[in-house]
Order: C-alpha cells, then structure tokens, then sequence
C-alpha cells in the first residue's frame, strides 16, 4: 500500500452539546478502497465535512492529501470529490450541461472539460441521455452522474456517501462495479455505508464507526477472525448416530481448543482449519459424518459484535 | 465566481418566473400609458416644463398612476428573484455538490444576488424605457435634458429599491430551509410596511399630538412630523419619498402638512425646484434605501459564510 493520503488525529465535533464525532484517529492509504460503516448518525457524514472543510471540528486535526482541511479548504477540494448522500442536480439541465457547470467551476479548459465529460459520461453508461434534462433521470442514474461528477475534476480521493442507497440492484451492481473501475486508475475511495454485503464486495479495509468512535478498523478478514472470538475459526460438525467418545477424540485433535454443543451438532473451536482432521476422526469412531461447515466471518457478525460493544 | 454569475443569469432568463415577472411589469406599463393619456389632459396647467414626467405619476379618477404601479410590482420582482435563491440550492441537494468545488463560498452568494441584481435591472430599466417611449409617441412632447435626468436616477432608485427586496428575501432563503416559508416571510413583511406601516404611524401620531376639533397649525404639523417620522422605517415610504421627490419637482417638502400648508398661504402654483434640490431633497431616503439593502446582504452574506454544512 501506498502513503497515507488521509489521516485524523483526535477529531471531535460537538454540535450543541451533542458529540457526533468523538476522537476519531483514522488513517486511510493511498489506492484503497475504505469502507466507512456505521449506523445512520454514527458520525460518518460529519467526519467526511470535517474532511472536506465544510464543517470546522471542534477539536483535534484532519490532514487530506498532507493540506488541512480546516485552513487550506480550496486546495483540498481541487484535489477531493464527494458524492453527498443526497445528491442533486440542476433538474433544468442536461447530464452533459450540469457537468460542465462542474467543470468551470473547477476552472477547465473548455475543450479539455468537454472530451473528459464525453469520457466520463461514457464511462458511466448514461452517454445516451447526455443531452436529456436530468429531472427525468431515475435514482441509480442520478447517482452515477453523480460519480460522473466528481470524477469531472480527477480528483486523488473520492468520499462516496451512501451512493446505493435507494437503488435497485442492477443500479448498485452497476455502482459497485464503477468503484473499483475508478480504485483501479489510482484514485483513492472512501465508500460509507451501512450496507454490509456491498462494503464487503468492494472494500479492502474497513472502518466502523459508532457513536462516534471508531470502534475497529482493519482489513476484513483480521476484523472477521477477531469478531468470532479472538482469530479463531469455527467449524460445525454434524453427526448421526455419534459415538458417545466423539467428542473426546475431537479435542485431542491438536489445534482444537474447545468442542461445545449436543453430539449430533458439534461446534468446534480451533487455530487452524482442520476440517480434513475432524472428518478423519468422526469417521474413524464409526460415527457417521453428515456435513461439516466453517463458520465464515460475514461482515454482519463484525458489525454486530461491535454495535453490541459500542 | 463568474461561473457561477453566468450560469445563475442564464437559469433565470430560462426560467418562467422571468417571463411572468417581465409579463406582469410589461402589462403595468401599459396600463400606466392608458392611464396617462387618458387624464394628463386635466393635469397639465400652466407650467408645460415637466410635462413628460407627468406620464409617470398622472393617475386617473379612480385609478393609480404609473408610480404607485412600480412601487407595488418592484418588491415583488424583487422577492420573486430571491426567495429560493439559497433553500433551493439546499432542498435540491446542489448546495453540498457546490460548496464541494474549489469556489469560495462567497462566490456562490455573490454570483447569486449580482445576477438577481442583473435581471432586475433589466426588467426595470425596460419598463421604464418602455412607458416612456409610449409616452413620447403619445403625448409628443420630448423630455428636457433634466427630465431625462431624473428619470435616469429614478430608474436608479427603483434597481436599488428592488436590490433591497432582493436581499431580504435572500435573508430569509438563508433562515428558512422551505422556499414557501421564505416566500410568506417576505411577503408578509412587505404587506405590513406598504399597506399597515402608515395606519401604525397615524394612530401613533394621533395618540401623541391628538388633534381634536379644532387643531392648531403647529398641531398638525407636528402630528404629520411624527406620523411621517414613524412611517419612514419603512422601505415603502422611503421609496415612494424619494420618487416623488425626483419626478415632482413641484414638491418642495416631503411633510405633507407643511406643503399643504405653503400651498395655502403662498396661493399660487408652486415652482419646481431645479434637479440639485430635489436630488437634496430625495438624499437622506435615498442613502437610507440604500444602507438597508447593505444590512440586508451583509447579514446573508455573514450568515451564509457561517452556516455549516450539516448531515442532520
């Protein structure tokens, strides 16, 4: 991974005696694709303000692409895009002409904006309703143009703000798949969500954030392990007729820790995977196996655990 | 900034608003016109030298002049071009898109209110230059060089009048997240100033020089000192001061009792006063319109710097 493009230390906002975000320490690499999780009102939108300089934190620092926010908020925005949660456009205008609004305000050249929005527009499927007026586009529509729209400025990072909600599944596929086209050309992304099973398609590292802490942060599969109790795998066995040592013979596996659960439905803690072990074993008893399965760490079980902590 | 200025004037010359706006304004000229030709006949007298101002401030026998037209259109002009300017930005869901391009945040305001500022212009000037083509034509008698000069300046006037407008209803885009809200806040704070403000201020001046049977001279113009002092915090009366001071050059003193008064004892017409005094004359309403249309913006444009950008 590359340097660090994005890091906070200590960043606190207090709205009116409210703490949305309380110390928040994040650092976020160059090229990855970071998934920020979190409840509605954890602090996710707040934080990413506080990055773009739209809103002043009460304490603590941001640093995005080495300038601060706070103090430098041009520089970090000729260099940042963001997709708020509720992305509009001027309904009035065509998807071509709204991103060319975009464009001089980013001070382009005119013949430069307008080969990069014909690309951009193309990139995003919508190059056949380019010159159509947007209030007839549809949500998942708006919200690519919307991707369109940042990427108009070529920015180094990208905030993604719940960019699927509302969208049926083709328009979040379609979404999804554009994410990491664009991680691809080297732009960092900063996808927030609250939907697990996308975060995890997508991300490499995540962040959880609740209350305004960040609760965990990491890649998924360490944050999986840790979840389902402190890296270890799990693995359910089930059995007919079990031999009534079955479960003694299990735990002189090496590597097996603890073996809990009525004897037909075994589950079985160890370090390593040692499913072929297992299967030996109950087989070798004279019990018959029936099937085995590994508890996988689906995100879910992370983001619950946390919440449950949180 | 520019960027923004262009793209604004552009919306608003597409948008229907303008057309009705410059229907509506196109519509009250014309009427004015119909107005003037119709009675300036009775008005004219002895002196002819200002007779082409007349065309603005004739009104018929039951019917109001070009002026009191102007005066009630402007501040609608003004609030129809203003009152979304910031809350539909917001409710659209641009103003987080925008405010995240490298722009100042002022140049969003400014780009705003100076192409608000452009149209209104245009429509008032076009109005103006309107009814007073219709009324060369109709009347045939051409301005002199100080007729044209006042009207230029109450041309002046009425863009600085409808500017004041403009950024209150800008305010209160900025207050109120509904454009509806923002809409009823500047509506009804111009139906108080132009049609309550001068009852608030006679019954207020009644109540403190009670003029009874049988007043004195000094009575009532102390009660019309006060009632007019009272009714001068209203951007209404300053406006229609100022006009009035600017196209009637007959007018002498803005104190309705006192000319009143000076009309009486001097029994004769009164001779208008040269540009330079009635300009005097119309100053202090003038810098007045002018420093609240400044409070005005200047406290969206502090407020709007300040407001953060929040995700609740």
């Amino acid at each position: 991974m590359g340097q660090v493009i994005v890091e906070t230390s200590d960043l606190t906002k207090t709205y009116d005696g409210f703490t949305a975000v309380d110390k928040l320490n994040l650092g976020i690499e160059e090229g990855e694709i970071f998934g920020f999780l979190g409840p509605n009102g954890a602090g996710k939108t707040t934080t990413i303000l506080m990055l773009l300089g739209l809103t002043e934190p009460t304490s603590g620092t941001a640093k995005v692409c080495g300038y601060n926010p706070t103090r430098e908020p041009l520089q970090v925005k000729r260099i940042v895009g963001y997709l708020p949660e509720k992305v509009g456009f001027y309904e009035d205008l065509t998807a071509r002409q709204n991103l060319k609004y975009t464009a001089e305000l980013n001070n382009l050249l005119k013949k430069e904006a307008e080969e990069r929005i014909s690309d951009l527009l193309a990139t995003v499927g919508l190059s056949k309703v380019a010159d159509e007026e947007v209030a007839k586009f549809s949500r998942g529509m708006k919200q690519r143009l919307g991707v369109a729209d940042i990427l108009v400025k070529e920015p180094k990072l990208a905030f993604l703000d719940e960019p699927t909600v509302g969208i049926d599944p083709k328009g979040i596929d379609d979404i999804l798949n554009l994410m990491v086209r664009i991680a691809k050309k080297g732009i960092t992304i900063i996808f927030c969500s609250h939907q697990l099973p996308q975060v995890q398609k997508v991300c490499t590292r995540i962040g959880i954030i609740a209350k305004g802490h960040l609760v965990a942060e990491g890649p998924i599969d360490r944050l999986g392990r840790q979840a389902l109790g402190s890296g270890r795998y799990r693995i359910e066995v089930q059995v007919a007729q079990p031999d009534p040592k079955l479960i003694e013979l299990i735990k002189n596996i090496k590597g097996v820790i603890d073996v809990s659960g009525a004897p037909e439905s075994l589950l079985v803690t160890c370090d390593t995977d040692l499913r072929s072990q297992i299967a030996k074993t109950t087989v070798d008893s004279g019990s018959s196996l029936i099937g085995m399965k590994i508890e996988e760490f689906s995100l879910e079980k992370i983001y619950k655990k946390y919440f449950r902590e949180a | 900034m520019y960027a923004i200025f262009r793209k604004e004037l552009a919306d608003q010359f597409n948008s229907r608003r303008f057309v009705i706006l410059f229907a509506l304004a196109f519509l009250a000229a014309i009427f004015a016109i119909y107005i003037a030709t119709q009675s300036i006949r009775s008005e004219v007298t002895s002196s002819t030298e200002f007779i082409f101002l007349k065309i603005f401030t004739t009104s018929g026998k039951n019917l109001p002049s070009f002026l009191f037209f102007i005066s009630l259109f402007i501040p609608i002009i003004g609030i129809a071009l203003g009152f979304d300017a910031i809350s539909s930005e917001r409710s659209s869901g641009n103003l987080s898109r925008l405010l995240s391009q490298p722009i100042y945040r002022d140049a969003v305001i400014n780009g705003k209110f100076l192409a608000g500022l452009t149209v209104l212009a245009i429509i008032i000037a076009s109005v103006i230059a309107i009814v007073a083509g219709l009324g060369l034509r109709i009347i045939g008698v051409p301005p002199s060089s100080e007729g044209l000069l006042r009207l230029v300046v109450f041309v002046l006037i009425s863009i600085i009048y409808g500017a004041f407008w403009m950024a209150l209803a800008v305010l209160f885009s900025i207050f109120f997240n509904r454009a509806a809200t923002s809409m009823l806040a500047s509506i009804g704070l111009w139906i108080f100033f132009f049609f309550f403000m001068s009852v608030v201020a006679g019954a207020i001046a009644n109540a403190q020089v009670p003029l009874g049977s049988n007043p004195t001279l000094e009575m009532i113009t102390r009660n019309s000192e006060i009632a007019g002092a009272i009714a001068r915090i209203s951007p209404c009366t300053l406006y229609g001061e100022a006009t009035a001071a600017l196209l009637v050059p007959e007018l002498g003193s803005l104190n309705s009792a006192i000319m009143m008064i000076s009309t009486l004892t001097a029994g004769r017409m009164l001779t208008p006063l040269p540009f330079s005094q009635s300009l005097l004359l119309a100053w202090p309403q003038l810098v007045s319109i002018i420093a609240l249309a400044a409070i005005c913006f200047a406290i969206s444009y502090i407020r709007f710097m300040r407001q953060e950008i929040r995700s609740i």
